[in-house]
C-alpha cells in the first residue's frame, strides 16, 4: 500500500516538475537551462526539511517514503541534468556544461542542509 | 494534446518511473554510510535511456505531435521519474554526516560525470545505428 501511495505521489511530482520547469523556462533569458536547477535545488530544499522535521517529530517510515522517495523523488530529476550537460558539451561550451552541473549540485547540496537546519530547529 | 493532457501524461510516466525507483530501493538498502549503490545505478542507467531517447526522436524530426508525446510521457515521465536528484543529494549528506567526506565528494562527482558519459554513450550508439540504417538505403522512418 505504502508502494503505490509513493508511486501515486511521484507521478503528483513529476507533474509538478513539467509545470515548474515549464514556466522557469518560459521566462528564463539565458541560452543555458535553467527549470531543472530551481527543480532540483526546491526538491532538496524541501526533502532536507521533511527529513530532519520528519525524524524530530515522528520518526521516518510512511511520511519519508511517500514525501522523500514518491513527491519529492519523482519532482527531482537526474537524468535530464546528464542531458542538458551533455547538451552544453555537444556545443562546444565546456565551461557552461562544468558551471551547469557542478553549479546544480553546489546548489542543491546547500539547500538541503538549509532544509535539514530548519527542519531541525522548528519545533 | 492540451497542456492539462501533456502534464497527465507526465504524471503517469513518472508514477511508474517512481514505482521502479521505489521498488529497487527497497530491494537494495543501504547504511548512510555506505555508497548508496541503488540510487547510484538508477541515476546511471536512467541518464543513458533518456540520452539514447532524446537523440532518437531529435533523429527521427521536430519535437512535435507523436515524438513530443513520446518524449514527455517517457522521457519527462518514466526516465525523469526514475531518476532522483533530491535522495541523491540527501545520500550525500548522510555519507558526510556518517564521517566519509570522501566517500561523499566521490559519490557526488562519480555520479555526475557517469551521468553525462552515460547520457553520451546513449545518443552516440542510437546515432550510429541511426546512420547505419540510413547507409543501408531503409530511410528515417
Amino acid at each position: 500500500m505504502i508502494l503505490v501511495l509513493t508511486a501515486l505521489a511521484g507521478g503528483l511530482g513529476g507533474a509538478l516538475r513539467f509545470l515548474v520547469d515549464t514556466g522557469v523556462q518560459r521566462g528564463n533569458r539565458t541560452s543555458v537551462p535553467l527549470g531543472t536547477i530551481i527543480v532540483n535545488a526546491t526538491a532538496c530544499l524541501v526533502l532536507g526539511f521533511v527529513t530532519a522535521y520528519a525524524s524530530a517529530h515522528f520518526g521516518s517510515g510512511d511520511v519519508r517514503s511517500i514525501l522523500g522517495v514518491g513527491l519529492l523523488g519523482g519532482y527531482s530529476t537526474f537524468s535530464t541534468a546528464s542531458v542538458e550537460a551533455l547538451g552544453l558539451l555537444r556545443k562546444g561550451r565546456w565551461l557552461a556544461a562544468i558551471v551547469h552541473a557542478g553549479g546544480m549540485l553546489v546548489v542543491c547540496i546547500g539547500a538541503s542542509v538549509l532544509g535539514l537546519v530548519a527542519g531541525a530547529v522548528i519545533p | 494534446m492540451r497542456f492539462v493532457g501533456l502534464a497527465l501524461l507526465v504524471a503517469a510516466g513518472a508514477t511508474v518511473g517512481t514505482l521502479l525507483r521505489a521498488s529497487i530501493e527497497l530491494a537494495f538498502p543501504h547504511t548512510p554510510g555506505e555508497w548508496p549503490w541503488a540510487t547510484f545505478a538508477i541515476n546511471v542507467v536512467g541518464s543513458f535511456a533518456l540520452g539514447a531517447l532524446i537523440e532518437a526522436l531529435a533523429l527521427r524530426g521536430p519535437d512535435t505531435g507523436r515524438r513530443r508525446t513520446l518524449r514527455l510521457g517517457v522521457g519527462t515521465g518514466v526516465v525523469g521519474g526514475f531518476t532522483t536528484y533530491s535522495t541523491f543529494v540527501v545520500e550525500i549528506d548522510q555519507l558526510a554526516g556518517a564521517g566519509q567526506a570522501a566517500v561523499a565528494v566521490a559519490y557526488g562527482l562519480v555520479s555526475i560525470v557517469l551521468g553525462v558519459v552515460a547520457a553520451a554513450i546513449g545518443a552516440g550508439a542510437v546515432a550510429s545505428a541511426f546512420g547505419r540504417r540510413e547507409a543501408d538505403g531503409q530511410g528515417a522512418a
